[in-house]
């Protein structure tokens, strides 16, 4: 019976798509490869039956390399798994069908989902797939996930209770197959034998693990290898992949009917011909972020908020105040609901409208497969720096969340990127931190709202360059790593997709508020309203808030904010980042003022902060160690406690430096002793230095021109 | 030559793979072997990584990569 099944697939073939219409799960799915890092688990049910269906990361080979890759290659060599179900991306049949035969010679029962089915059949082609489960030897299902079609037989099919036949299919050529057969015998191991040879022919005895063989057979085995390399005209390691993807071209051409495959690609194409243009590129991705934000925190965004603001302050916080007076409820109980709970929670609540554009917006960029673009056109620049193409994913995520991004970096391959990748991704302004501008920038920037917080952005992405440039010596060292990306079709987002999406982040936010958030501003309450003898004080500031505030403040006079309270909402804010706002909205008693209609907090602020020192503030709430959520997985991700304590104490040296610049420099300005010519004189001078510095330092990496194929290859030597 | 010589929109066929570089075996996985037809498709912005077809699907690599493996042009 089964009762454990395998999804498994190359990256991008809509795995999860196929686990969400399977399961009647929501798991994440986007347009970009790699959007699965780990495995989930869900169950499908047919009648009165019940499987376990497991959504594995995409891998293209069971040779791996990152480490979602191998998340994905340890369940399927398990035991666990009784069925593979493995889906296979119908529009790029032939790199998928590689996988296929992997797995099928793994010796697990294996049943094809051919997906996108819809977009061969849309474009005037066709695939037989009858012919090619005779020819795989293994069951094809035709379906298309994302418009639920064929899900109902293929469920059918993978609960029925008969166990489904291993195939015995040969894909290789006779030679091959019979030298294959003849190390077979001379290894003659039980388990899995053509495995076991295969692997042989591959990567020699290494690959053995565990069998010993004596010198004798050694040779005897490599003199046949010799022989089939000499005979096949290929080096060992290729010829099983070859011989592989020989048949695989054979399968294709007897099923696949590519009436006009065109149709879709030349979309694709054209799209690809403005959108990576070399010219064009670097304009249409600036101008794609520049827009996203002046949607989000422009006037239409802005045009939303005032709404939404106006039904959150005037409407509920001020209907719950005046309920609660009108039934004469004591003091301390008003003081606790109203200056505690409303105050902190509604004051990061009125920001959701400009943080489900921003979801939205990057919904749709991920959905489309833009992504991918982005890191191919990102990544020649990102190399300087000493990231990857392939760290610009989970960067451009991390304006999103930090958890989310931290997670996406398991798509890097090497270690060192990924490491560097994480330290520096929580520079990337998550949607967390925009409440705490939205309330600064309102306060003290009005006229220029949108452009003071793009600026925040903009820093934020300095930042993190600059970082990975002065890290990467530590971090990375001088290794090269690869770059080996599919750039996926365009698709056009469904609504549905970016409904779920968008639905998914936003209610992290609302739950967060409601939960996290309403648990922290009740403690900020009772810290700001109590003293250390459990009193209740008049006077906020002697109570125990007041006492550990006083005590870290001066840390924060040299950056412009060294006030007790502003000093106690940064460390709330390690909680969550929009407890900051919640902190100060309780602390300068917002709630009060939205209820009473008197002053509001940005008078309070007024009182407190100078347009300098705000702006010092909110660069400080950038770059400050991102909150306990992030920080506990990034020691998860990076598996070290020591990495994970560099990371956070950088981020919070680099905050406090950061600050300090800006405002010991902006004050400077402000008095006139420096001015704005000296200040982009020297950055000139700087950019100059800099340069001089990159040009004159000696390259390291050789110019490789395959220098030792003469020796290794000897198909080069033939041709 | 090698791939990374090859210019935007001309075709070539594989000749072999640096076996040096681990880089090689993935290389293989993804159906870049000896006699593979590549379509060398357009460099990105500052000149690399560049963007080629094989077997019917868009790949993308660093100019470094395409230096591993030596081609012919077809």
């Amino acid at each position: 019976m089964i009762k454990n099944i395998a999804l498994a697939g190359n990256p991008n073939s809509g795995k999860t798509t196929l686990f969400n219409a399977l399961t009647g799960s929501k798991q994440y799915v986007g347009n970009w490869p790699g959007v699965t890092v780990e495995k989930k688990i869900g169950t499908a049910r047919v009648g009165n039956k019940t499987v376990n269906i497991v959504d594995l990361p995409g891998i293209y080979s069971l040779a791996t390399y990152s480490m979602e890759e191998l998340v994905a290659r340890e369940y399927l060599e398990s035991d666990e798994p009784d069925l593979i179900l493995n889906i296979v991306d119908a529009t790029n049949i032939e790199r998928n069908l590689f996988f296929t035969l992997q797995l099928i010679e793994s010796g697990k029962p294996v049943v094809i989902a051919l997906n996108m089915i819809d977009a061969v059949e849309s474009s005037g082609g066709s695939i037989d797939t009858a012919l090619m489960s005779e020819l795989l030897g293994v069951p094809v299902y035709p379906v298309s996930a994302s418009k639920n079609k064929g899900i109902d037989a293929l469920l059918e099919a993978i609960t029925n209770d008969k166990n489904p036949d291993i195939s015995t299919v040969n894909f290789y050529s006779k030679n091959v197959l019979s030298a294959i057969e003849s190390i077979e015998t001379v290894l003659s191991i039980d388990k899995s034998p053509r495995l076991h040879a295969i692997n042989y022919i591959e990567d020699g005895e290494k690959k053995l693990e565990g069998h010993e063989i004596s010198k004798q057979t050694a040779g005897m085995l490599e003199d046949m290898v010799q022989k089939l390399t000499k005979s096949v005209g290929m080096d060992r390691d290729m010829i099983i992949s070859d011989e592989k993807y020989k048949f695989i071209t054979g399968v294709v051409d007897k099923c696949v009917t590519k009436n006009n495959m065109y149709h879709k690609t030349t979309m694709t194409e054209k799209i690809d011909r403005v959108v990576t243009n070399r010219i064009l590129a670097i304009p249409i991705f600036l101008g794609v972020v520049l827009i996203m934000f002046s949607v989000a925190f422009g006037s239409f965004g802005s045009f939303i908020k005032g709404h939404f603001e106006f039904l959150i302050n005037d409407v509920i916080i001020e209907g719950i105040a005046n309920f609660l007076t009108s039934i004469h409820v004591s003091d301390w109980a008003y003081s606790l609901v109203v200056d505690g709970i409303l105050g902190g929670v509604g004051s990061v609540l009125s920001f959701l409208p400009e943080i489900a554009i921003l979801f939205l917006l990057l919904s749709i960029l991920e959905d489309s497969g833009y992504m991918a673009r982005a890191a191919f056109i990102t990544d020649r620049m990102l190399r300087k720096f000493g990231l990857s193409g392939r760290s610009f994913i989970p960067m451009i995520i991390g304006f999103g969340c930090t958890v989310p991004a931290l997670m996406a970096t398991r798509t890097l391959e090497n270690e060192k990127d990924r490491r560097l990748t994480m330290i520096i991704t929580p520079f990337m302004s998550c949607g967390a931190r925009l409440p705490v501008y939205a309330l600064f920038t309102a306060a003290f920037f009005v006229q220029n709202q949108s452009l003071v917080i793009f600026s925040i952005y903009i820093l934020g992405i300095v930042i993190a360059i600059l970082s990975g440039l002065i890290l990467k010596r530590f971090v990375t060292g001088d290794t090269v790593s690869g770059f080996l990306m599919e750039l996926p079709e365009y698709r056009f987002p469904t609504l549905k997709n970016l409904w779920r999406h968008t639905w998914e982040r936003i209610k992290g936010f609302i739950v967060k508020a409601g939960t996290i958030l309403v648990a922290a501003s009740i403690v900020i309450w009772f810290l700001q309203s109590f003293n250390l003898n459990l009193k209740m004080v008049s006077d906020s500031s002697e109570s125990i808030f007041g006492n550990i505030g006083k005590l870290i403040a001066p840390v924060f006079i040299p950056l412009g904010f060294g006030e007790w309270k502003v000093a106690v909402s940064l460390l709330t804010g390690f909680v969550a980042k929009e407890a900051v706002v919640g902190t100060l909205s309780i602390l300068y008693g917002a709630g009060e003022a939205a209820a009473s209609g008197a002053v509001d907090i940005t008078a309070a602020l007024s009182q407190v902060f100078t347009p300098l020192s705000a702006y010092s503030f909110m660069t400080f709430t950038l770059l400050y160690m991102p909150c306990v959520a992030a920080f506990a997985t990034m020691r998860r991700e990076m598996n070290s406690w020591k990495w994970t304590l560099i990371a956070v104490c950088y981020q919070t040296a680099v905050a406090w430096i950061v600050s300090f610049l800006v405002y010991q420099i902006g004050g400077l300005m402000v008095k006139g002793i420096i001015t704005a010519d000296m200040i982009i004189a020297a950055l000139a001078v700087l950019i100059v230095v800099l340069s001089l510095i990159a040009y004159f330092k000696p390259s390291k990496r050789k110019k490789n021109k395959c220098a030792s194929c003469g020796a290794c290859c000897n198909s080069c030597d033939r041709k | 030559m090698t791939l990374s010589d090859v210019k935007p929109g001309e075709k070539c066929k594989i000749l072999c793979i640096d076996k040096t570089n681990i880089i090689r075996k993935r290389l293989i996985d993804m159906g870049l072997t000896t006699g593979t037809e590549i379509y060398v498709r357009k460099y990105a912005p500052f000149g690399d990584p560049i963007e080629i077809t094989v077997r019917g699907y868009e790949l993308s690599l660093r100019k470094f990569e395409a230096s591993l493996i030596q081609v012919c042009l077809s």
